[in-house]
């Protein structure tokens, strides 16, 4: 239990960000026609790509010789790149034919 | 900048340069931290990382890319589960190799097994909803009492995280029995939910996924990580919830309920009675060519059979001789909120033609011809009706109110939700059978000749 509360205590800062994000969320969502809402999801589909910086922190922290983690780390920068790049190719094309008249 | 159409492909863009320099930042700005946190000086990282990385992302690149340039925008919905499940699977892995790094730190670890467990559900859930929306999987396989069983395994799996987190096993065997019931939690979790809302589930997945990231961006201390997930978690959230509303059903019921639950979905159909007449293309032409108003009520069928360009077409040569063309589109339309949309943008149809169902309900009593294409679930009166009926309360498109009803159909299938349509027995509703695309192109060919 005290570890968890330290946990809390020493990212206080990160709470409030977390908190705040919330509220940036909530806000960005509520006024987004329902017209957008396919772009929309796949947006927020290519931001939480944002995981592939874990996987490269993970990654620049493996030795050399371990090859079980640097195949298991290669693979998830593998897909979070999948998820990112083609998260915002897809929808910048969805929105390119929302913007043709 | 997300509220409006023209804006968003900026914002979009924005936010892919952010992504870029968050990833070119974390590697040239990388220092090595011993357990302490203390930054070790003159350290290298080996040179085979580097090229890991660097050939990892190339590949990624190109296969995401290409990908996203190919697909159908009617596979939009497959897409997205298929690309939030492989930012679950990235969280889950992460999760898999920082454990042992950690061990001896609660609070990390915390964060670790969390992000390993809700990555690894996403994951194997989207997986499970990539096949349902492909039609590879297309029953919702419901074992007995699975909503108690469910519950259990899930409380089961969280348990076993607390234990892991509390025991902090040296040996990876925990670890990876963690994983694997996570990864079969995601499973048991999408497969008793049928494919209609399979995108409600998605936007669930996806806000998973999101909450994974902000999980690894704790445990990092990493801003941009913590704030991209928890943004798309709690926006992940909030459009789940937009759509139930849309659909008129609780969360809940979509997770736990499910369409049908049983036999019910049989109970509309015993009071079917009356006959379904249908309507030769020579004559809908005429019917349609001496309107004044037509409302098209395009729904995923013509999106199934690549009927959107066919109906523009036809859009066009009625607005040409003065009938005045609108399209009807339900919030659910597709197989997505806003899927429809995109799908008619895609063949050139101008936005402003475009109605959303508040404001095109009251004009159906003016309308002479409502033309409904591969739509079934969203114009049946049952809805309003029928209180016994499974998508009783949902909000439709009254068409029921205009003049006359033609409704394109293969067969006389039911639709998603698997219940029978009473609209097609009113007495002004006409069926013109026949594959949306097929039929459209005979149409659109007829009035040509008038």
């Amino acid at each position: 239990m005290d570890a968890i509360l330290a946990l809390f205590t020493d990212h206080i800062s990160m709470i409030y960000f977390i908190v705040l994000s919330v509220f940036v969320g909530v806000e960005v969502i509520g006024h987004v026609p329902t017209v957008l809402h396919t772009p929309l999801m796949s947006g927020a589909n290519a931001i939480h790509g944002v995981v592939i910086v874990g996987a490269i922190y993970v990654m620049l922290n493996v030795d050399a010789n371990d090859y079980i983690s640097l195949s298991l780390g290669s693979l998830a920068v593998l897909l979070g790149t999948l998820n990112v790049v083609g998260g915002f190719v897809v929808t910048d094309r969805m929105l390119e034919m929302f913007k043709k008249k | 900048m997300m509220g409006n159409a023209k804006t968003a492909r900026k914002g979009n863009l924005i936010g892919a340069v952010g992504m870029v320099i968050a990833i070119l930042g974390t590697v040239f700005l990388f220092e090595k931290k011993d357990t302490n946190g203390v930054v070790i000086e003159n350290f290298t990282v080996p040179t085979i990382v580097y090229v890991l990385i660097f050939g990892a992302i190339g590949l990624g690149t190109i296969i995401g890319w290409l990908t996203a340039k190919k697909v159908q925008m009617t596979k939009m919905p497959e897409l997205v589960s298929m690309f939030n499940g492989m930012g679950g699977a990235c969280a889950a892995l992460i999760g898999l190799m920082e454990y042992h790094h950690n061990i001896g730190h609660t609070g990390a670890l915390i964060a670790i097994i969390a992000g390993l467990i809700i990555g690894s559900i996403s994951f194997s859930g989207s997986v499970i909803a990539y096949l349902k929306l492909n039609g590879t999987m297309n029953k919702p396989v419901r074992l007995p009492a699975y909503n108690i069983i469910n519950t259990l395994f899930m409380i089961g799996v969280f348990a076993f995280g607390a234990f892991v987190v509390y025991a902090q096993p040296h040996g990876g065997g925990f670890l990876y029995a963690l994983f694997v019931a996570a990864l079969v939690y995601g499973i048991l979790f999408t497969i008793p939910i049928g494919g209609a809302d399979m995108p409600v589930v998605i936007s669930l997945l996806n806000s998973f996924t999101g909450l994974a990231a902000a999980f690894g961006g704790f445990l990092y201390d990493n801003k941009v990580m913590l704030t991209g997930g928890i943004l798309v978690g709690s926006a992940g959230t909030l459009l789940t919830l937009v759509m139930c509303k849309a659909m008129n059903r609780p969360l809940s019921n979509v997770i736990f309920g499910a369409f049908g639950g049983g036999g019910t979905s049989a109970g509309s159909g015993a009071e079917v009675n009356g006959s379904i007449k249908d309507i030769a293309v020579s004559d809908l032409a005429v019917l349609m060519n001496y309107s004044k108003k037509v409302v098209i009520v395009p729904g995923y069928g013509l999106a199934v059979a690549q009927a959107q360009h066919i109906i523009h077409e036809l859009e066009q040569l009625l607005e040409e001789r003065g009938v005045e063309v609108k399209y009807a589109i339900h919030p659910v339309a597709g197989r997505m909120p806003g899927h429809m949309n995109v799908l008619l943008a895609e063949s050139n149809v101008s936005y402003d033609k475009l109605v959303e169902m508040e404001d095109i309900n009251p004009e159906f009593e003016q309308t002479d011809v409502v033309l409904v294409v591969g739509a079934n679930d969203v114009v049946n009166p049952a809805a309003k009706s029928d209180p016994s009926s499974p998508i009783y309360g949902m909000p439709i498109l009254e068409v029921d109110r205009a003049k006359h009803i033609i409704i394109n159909k293969r067969s006389m299938n039911a639709g998603y939700a698997g219940i029978d349509n009473l609209l097609f027995y009113d007495p002004k509703s006409s069926m013109f059978f026949g594959d949306a695309k097929k039929a459209l192109t005979e149409l659109v060919a007829e009035l040509k000749t008038m």
